[in-house]
């Protein structure tokens, strides 16, 4: 979960420079969370002793505007060196939680704390907090190397440290050769890898990220995924992500947290979640998803028998509330679905709808007797032709059941056949 | 269409085509050519009379003929006064002598009438003397009139320039300051300067803070306020300016207001008062400032605020450091446009401004309509755009400030 004491010549350098200004430092950061640090030493964070599990805890955090309840009774803990991901889609919360933590939103309700101390009231440039925004918020009026000077500069740091640091901050992300250039003269994604030194370059223990790649195009955001995820190991900073690209929560973070009408429906390891979840509509935004309508049969401990519309049946496993006589939604991966393997508990006959070539591996469109259609991944070599027959099964471990119609929440669910 | 599809790939493929350059302005000829003669002929032709003056030089061949002998200074000797007296006669009666006795009376205050007594004199004696015509014009008989005729021969003259700036020639041929007594143009120079400073100050205490107010709300409030800002803007400045009197007026809204209020227990002299001017002025002023100010806010993205904070800077840091010089071309825009008309005003001086108030353009106005001294209102228009034209520089040059990157 937490990569913690990965030593690397980056970031001891900049350890070593936040040294030499450990005065102003101090003041900054220790001041205002002092009564956490003395309990945990900070000299036991950089041995690489387990992580604070609870450095950030929301506590019946609710947020309302008016009417509307932008966030729900959330209860989050993150740990010390964690990468955790908001994931969810636009309206969801996510945001909202995260200015919370930032101090440009105060909660309605509840308490957040930072390090074991409330943060209720403190603004935000005073809670030591570093921040990336999608639009990268650079300062068009300073050179890039002004606009990594600037938390140190308003942090007192004296101009011969200045200079040596963000030189440091600037290597980090390679950029250290514009450093005279203005932010408008850079790509996209150079600047977004500006705004990323300049939020570490006074090394923050929480960097906070809100859809830092959402501006940039595929081949670049997934460069900057990895690039991310490697200065996060190196400098073992605690960063909480925002994004509403599943992908991208799965690639990087340690935890993911699933937002949903304002309240996590779900968090957990990126595979947890994958592979386990716990509602209708995780299995559906994470990662791509067959769902079934159908109605429970019998229920038999974990598993049940249920009943689709043409009289097909299937075994799942029982997710959540799942009773004999009532609707259920059933959740199955496309790569788990088998080509007629002796292995699969259930098997079915379909036609072959049409085959889509994706390179590394073809997406088959294979329709059921009742008409609905699923998505099966199978092998680049396959050649099926459209109106073939085949057999398609899959075990019950691979197939999920969950209530249908309300989401735990009380929201209807996402209830398409192929999502 | 394909002759546009050609042109364009060969540009894209060879050479700069010459062509291409010259299409645009081609495009906008017709424009250049009004302006040219509607607007940049009239304006030369105007600010040449400040240095042009040629009707003394006509009105006297014959005596520049007979001074150019007479090489002595101070009064010449008979011979220059029997020319002098032919040329007047000749004026006399070619109907010229009236604007000839203006143009000297600016020169030489006193000598219009002296000038009109020795024209008649000439036109009844043909033998007139010297001695009968100092009579008539005492000014010929002392060193200053023949000082100020001689100087008048040259048709190429820093006189109203100079006077423009309470200077002139001295008898000693060094630029000195005019007499106390007639001492204006520095002392309108230096009022106009000042009410455009205290409006442009006025106008920016008010703008500021209101584009900031509607750049932080709804579109549709921040709509609502830019049309109530605007609506005046619309309107004529006589009208604008008409309606302050009817607010500043003794027995006016705004004295009614006051005392109503208890805030004052007489009623204000707030027209005819510099108080009332800078107000009226402020008003109409207003948009100009606020709306460069406006669009430079609008522009600046709030999340770099944000992240000011976030990086650990306070909010009056904040505004210094990170706002203000982003806001800042506007906010000089916005100055700079308000100045310079300031500097113009007319109409609302003329109407709410008291005698002590009148700006450098009332002067101006007055020359040409009352006093018909072109040259004069020449010169002040010439020293007025000459200063806005520096101003204009200084800022550009000096501050970084470009006004055609603004629009």
């Amino acid at each position: 979960m937490v990569s913690t004491g990965q030593s690397s010549s980056l970031r001891e350098a900049l350890a070593e420079s936040a040294h030499s200004a450990t005065g102003q430092q101090g003041t900054a950061a220790g001041g205002k969370t002092g009564a956490a640090a003395t309990s945990k030493p900070a000299a036991g964070r950089e041995k690489g002793k387990p992580a604070d599990a609870k450095f950030v805890e929301f506590i019946d955090v609710e947020k309302t505007y008016g009417n509307f309840h932008a966030v729900r009774r959330l209860n989050l803990s993150i740990g010390r060196g964690e990468f955790l991901t908001f994931l969810g889609p636009s309206g969801s919360g996510k945001t909202t939680t995260l200015n919370m933590l930032a101090g440009f939103e105060r909660p309605s309700q509840g308490v957040i704390t930072l390090d074991g101390k409330s943060v209720d009231r403190l603004p935000p440039y005073d809670r030591n907090i570093g921040m990336v925004f999608q639009n990268y918020a650079l300062f068009p009026h300073m050179s890039v190397a002004d606009n990594v000077a600037f938390p140190l500069s308003v942090r007192k740091v004296s101009k011969a440290d200045i200079g040596p640091r963000v030189t440091r901050a600037l290597e980090m992300v390679r950029l250290e050769r514009f450093k005279d250039r203005k932010p408008t003269q850079l790509s996209g994604g150079q600047q977004q890898r500006v705004a990323l030194a300049r939020a570490l370059v006074y090394q923050p223990s929480l960097v906070l990220m809100d859809e830092p790649l959402g501006a940039l195009d595929k081949k670049l955001r997934e460069h900057m995924q990895i690039e991310l995820k490697q200065i996060h190991e190196m400098l073992g900073v605690t960063i909480v992500y925002v994004t509403h690209d599943q992908s991208e929560a799965l690639t990087m973070s340690d935890r993911v947290a699933i937002f949903e009408n304002g309240a996590i429906v779900q968090i957990g390891t990126p595979d947890g979640l994958y592979n386990e979840p716990a509602t209708a509509f995780v299995a559906s935004f994470i990662g791509e998803n067959n769902a079934l309508d159908g109605i429970v049969e019998r229920v038999d401990g974990d598993q049940c028998l249920v009943t689709l519309p043409t009289g097909l049946r299937t075994t799942a496993m029982a997710i959540g509330d799942i009773r004999p006589g009532a609707p259920v939604q059933l959740a199955v991966r496309p790569e788990r679905i088998a080509g007629g393997g002796d292995h699969s508990d259930n098997r079915f006959l379909a036609t072959v709808d049409g085959r889509i070539y994706h390179g590394d591996h073809q997406r088959l469109l294979a329709r059921l007797p009742s008409g609905q259609v699923l998505t099966v991944k199978i092998s680049p070599d396959a050649t099926m032709a459209t109106g073939e027959a085949i057999d398609l099964g899959w075990r019950t471990a691979d197939c999920r059941a969950f209530p249908a119609g309300v989401a735990p929440d009380g929201i209807t669910a996402n209830t398409g056949s192929v999502s | 269409m394909s002759s546009i599809a050609i042109s364009g790939i060969k540009t894209r493929t060879g050479a700069m085509d010459r062509s291409d350059s010259l299409r645009p302005l081609a495009l906008a000829a017709p424009l250049l050519l009004l302006l040219a003669f509607s607007f940049g002929a009239p304006i030369v032709l105007l600010l040449s009379r400040a240095v042009y003056e040629p009707t003394i030089a006509n009105t006297l061949p014959h005596t520049i003929a007979a001074l150019g002998t007479d090489s002595a200074a101070g009064v010449p000797a008979e011979p220059v006064f029997h020319a002098f007296a032919e040329d007047m006669k000749a004026a006399q009666a070619a109907g010229a002598i009236y604007e000839f006795a203006k143009t000297l009376n600016t020169r030489l205050p006193g000598a219009r009438s002296q000038v009109l007594r020795v024209a008649r004199l000439a036109g009844q004696d043909a033998a007139v003397t010297k001695e009968a015509m100092i009579k008539a014009a005492p000014l010929l008989g002392e060193d200053q009139g023949w000082a100020a005729i001689r100087s008048g021969t040259n048709r190429l003259t820093s006189f109203f320039l100079l006077s423009a700036f309470d200077l002139r020639w001295t008898d000693q041929g060094t630029i000195g300051a005019v007499p106390a007594g007639q001492a204006v143009f520095t002392r309108v120079f230096g009022r106009t300067f000042l009410i455009a400073t205290l409006v442009t100050l006025a106008t920016l205490a008010l703008a500021f803070p209101l584009a900031y107010v509607m750049t932080n709300v709804r579109p549709l409030i921040a709509g609502i306020v830019l049309v109530l800002v605007l609506l005046p803007f619309w309107t004529s400045i006589l009208v604008r300016t008409a309606a302050w009197t009817v607010i500043l007026q003794k027995y006016g809204l705004l004295n009614d207001l006051l005392l109503w209020l208890g805030v004052t227990s007489d009623r204000l002299e707030l027209m005819y008062s510099r108080t009332g001017l800078i107000i009226a002025m402020t008003h109409i002023q207003l948009p100009f400032t606020l709306l460069p100010i406006y669009s430079v806010m609008r522009a600046v993205n709030t999340s770099q605020l944000r992240a000011a904070q976030s990086l650990g800077a306070r909010p009056l840091t904040v505004f210094r450091r990170v706002y203000l010089p982003q806001v800042m071309p506007g906010v000089l825009a916005g100055c700079l446009l308000t100045f310079i008309l300031c500097l113009g005003y007319y109409i609302t001086p003329v109407l709410i401004g008291g005698a002590s108030d009148q700006l450098i353009s009332n002067f101006i106005a007055n020359y040409v309509n009352v006093e018909l001294n072109w040259e004069m209102a020449a010169a002040l228009s010439f020293v007025l755009l000459a200063s806005t034209l520096g101003l204009y520089v200084t800022m550009t040059r000096y501050l970084g400030l470009d006004l055609f990157k603004m629009g």
